[in-house]
């Protein structure tokens, strides 16, 4: 088996006095979805957030090829070719759509270096942004903002993209067309860890999954694996992926 | 696959995206696309200010006069606030140490006023040379002691209100010894040159010199930082960070930088502001940072924390009002900044610009 891409090994989180992440161990392999599934309060935001270094890991490593990014600060972490999109979203609500992208495109300095090719592709992926280019994000519906806080990911190449929950609080058609650009991401060999609590979108896309608990990954598979298995589905997270379909 | 552009919709997005809608489905008819519009009520105060003082002043000449003198002072205070407005907004430092850069601007003004002494009696060149001059030393001196100022006073206190307040009030204080043992106590002249000396007659108006050249350079400063703001990327940065800082660094940037860089920005331009004080006043004290404080306090918070276009409104009113109201009812005038600052928040509660996520 390939090395994993993204690794942790026995990562502990504190938030003040919380001890949060009780020694996590996962593996992101290269090159396609894993999802990263559990009950609310299981510490999986807190996993993407201890990966970005914007909660710092008072124990453990996270490696990405093998490089250590535990002893990295945030920009150095994102400057290693990975993009994060948080449960808010992080949209800069008075900056234009337009505006938002260029931020995330680090190589360039005006809307004219933005990689043409790339934002043709960011528009096939999601023409809502086209539409509406020089909006104020603020003024855009959820689900346009979720789309352009992926499209902000994955604005210039990544090797790994962390996403926090994208359907939270969107209406069935938006998922729908979020699951549809992920899709295109997976083809494109994007490597996507994903924290989502929408069964059927968690089914549709993951190549592997990781489940967490109480501060611990208490399982670690294949997706198929735990669809087919509606005994660990039920032992795992309460609930029969069956029963979202 | 129909890209029928909609509206975007509430915040669940429920009609939103038309992105993905199947191939011969009814699209919907575009409809108008919401695009960023200046907000021109706070802008439309000025005129409105203005046009009510015009009958109150008595004759059209005292208008102009006192309309230009207010302008003046409201570009001079614009200059002041609009770097602690920025390292207000991007930094959530309540920097009670902004006056101690004025000050110092003042002050080193007056040493190469000094020491360029001869240059302020002759040709015009000469003494727009001796201003810029002093106010290129005062901008660089605050600039220099701003970035100390960051890295020693408030860099251990950033998200502490209350101790940034204690602070940097403290650091104020120490600074204005330090000018005090440097400069002297008292109240130092900074007059000026032949050149900015009397004014300009129009019928029966004068137009005061330096409050013309204090107006230009104003609004040159008003200029650069909309076009820095607005057309560049460190701009962007700013306004990103303005709003959700950790998404800054989650991009890729280091804000600390850009921090430490908008901080000394904003003490380079309270310099700025000092020299343009000072020469206002013909005169400097180690205390006119302090008095200049509370005044621009007001400003940022009718402006809107973190606004530039909010604090170059704010401070246009501020500096027409005391001026009406120091003609009409000069009892009145100490009151004006505060009541203008309640009337604004009662209209607006988190001021005129309003900057959306903080």
């Amino acid at each position: 088996m390939n090395a994993p891409l993204l690794s942790l090994q026995g990562v502990h989180t504190h938030i003040g006095a919380y001890h949060i992440l009780h020694g996590v161990d996962l593996q992101v392999p290269e090159g396609g979805i894993t999802l990263l599934l559990g009950r609310n309060g299981a510490g999986k935001s807190t996993t993407l957030r201890s990966i970005m270094g914007l909660w710092r890991a008072s124990a453990g490593t996270v490696t990405l090829r093998g490089r250590p990014l535990h002893t990295l600060a945030t920009p150095d972490i994102a400057g290693q070719g990975i993009a994060y999109v948080p449960e808010s979203m992080g949209i800069f609500s008075d900056l234009t759509v337009a505006e938002n992208l260029l931020l995330a495109a680090r190589r360039a300095r005006h809307l004219g270096e933005l990689d043409t090719a790339r934002l043709d592709w960011i528009f096939s992926l999601f023409p809502a942004l086209k539409t509406f280019w020089q909006t104020p994000a603020g003024k855009l519906s959820g689900g346009q903002k979720q789309m352009l806080a992926v499209a902000r990911a994955v604005c210039e190449p990544r090797d790994l993209v962390l996403i926090d929950e994208p359907s939270k609080g969107l209406a069935p058609g938006i998922i729908q067309n979020l699951i549809e650009a992920l899709l295109e991401l997976k083809r494109q060999r994007t490597t996507v860890l994903l924290v989502e609590q929408n069964f059927e979108m968690a089914r549709r896309l993951g190549d592997t999954v990781a489940v967490m608990d109480d501060g611990r990954v208490v399982h670690a598979g294949s997706m198929a694996g735990l669809v087919e298995d509606e005994a660990l589905q039920q032992r795992l997270l309460g609930l029969s992926l069956g029963a979202h379909q | 696959m129909s890209t029928t552009p909609t509206t975007p919709s509430g915040p669940t997005g429920t009609p939103g995206i038309a992105a993905h809608t199947p191939a011969g489905m009814p699209g919907r008819a575009p409809a108008a696309i919401p695009r960023s519009r200046l907000d021109w009520r706070p802008l439309a105060l000025l005129p409105a200010l203005a046009l009510a003082a015009l009958p109150l002043t008595g004759s059209p000449s005292t208008w102009l006069t006192l309309t230009v003198a207010g302008l003046a002072m409201g570009l001079i205070i614009f200059i002041i606030a609009s770097g602690l407005t920025l390292v207000f907004g991007l930094m959530d430092v309540l920097n009670f140490g902004h006056g101690v850069f004025i000050a110092l601007g003042a002050f080193v003004a007056t040493s190469v006023m000094g020491a360029m002494g001869g240059w302020a009696g002759e040709g015009a060149a000469a003494n727009l040379l001796a201003v810029f001059c002093a106010m290129a030393a005062a901008m660089s001196v605050a600039g220099a002691v701003g970035w100390a100022f960051e890295r020693v006073v408030v860099r251990p206190v950033y998200g502490l209100h209350l101790k940034q307040i204690l602070i940097t009030m403290g650091g104020m204080i120490i600074g204005e010894e330090l000018i005090k043992a440097i400069w002297g106590p008292g109240q130092t002249p900074l007059p000026l040159p032949a050149l900015l000396r009397g004014a300009w007659v129009m019928g029966d108006a004068a137009i005061e010199r330096y409050r013309v050249l204090a107006a230009l350079i104003g609004l040159a400063v008003f200029a650069g930082l909309l076009w820095t703001l607005n057309r560049t990327k460190l701009g962007l940065l700013i306004r990103a960070g303005v709003q959700d800082r950790e998404m800054v660094e989650a991009l890729g940037y280091r804000i600390g930088r850009l921090f430490v860089g908008v901080f000394a920005a904003g003490s380079a331009l309270a310099g700025l502001g000092g020299v343009m004080w000072g020469f206002y006043q013909q005169s400097v004290t180690p205390q006119m940072g302090a008095q200049v404080n509370v005044l621009i306090f007001i400003v940022i918070i009718i402006g809107g924390l973190g606004s530039t276009l909010g604090c170059f409104t704010g401070a246009l009113l501020v500096g027409l009002l005391a001026n009406y109201c120091g003609f009409l009812a000069p009892k009145l005038a100490l009151f004006s900044n505060i009541g203008l600052m309640v009337a604004v928040l009662l209209w607006r509660p988190r001021g005129l610009y309003p900057v959306t996520s903080r």
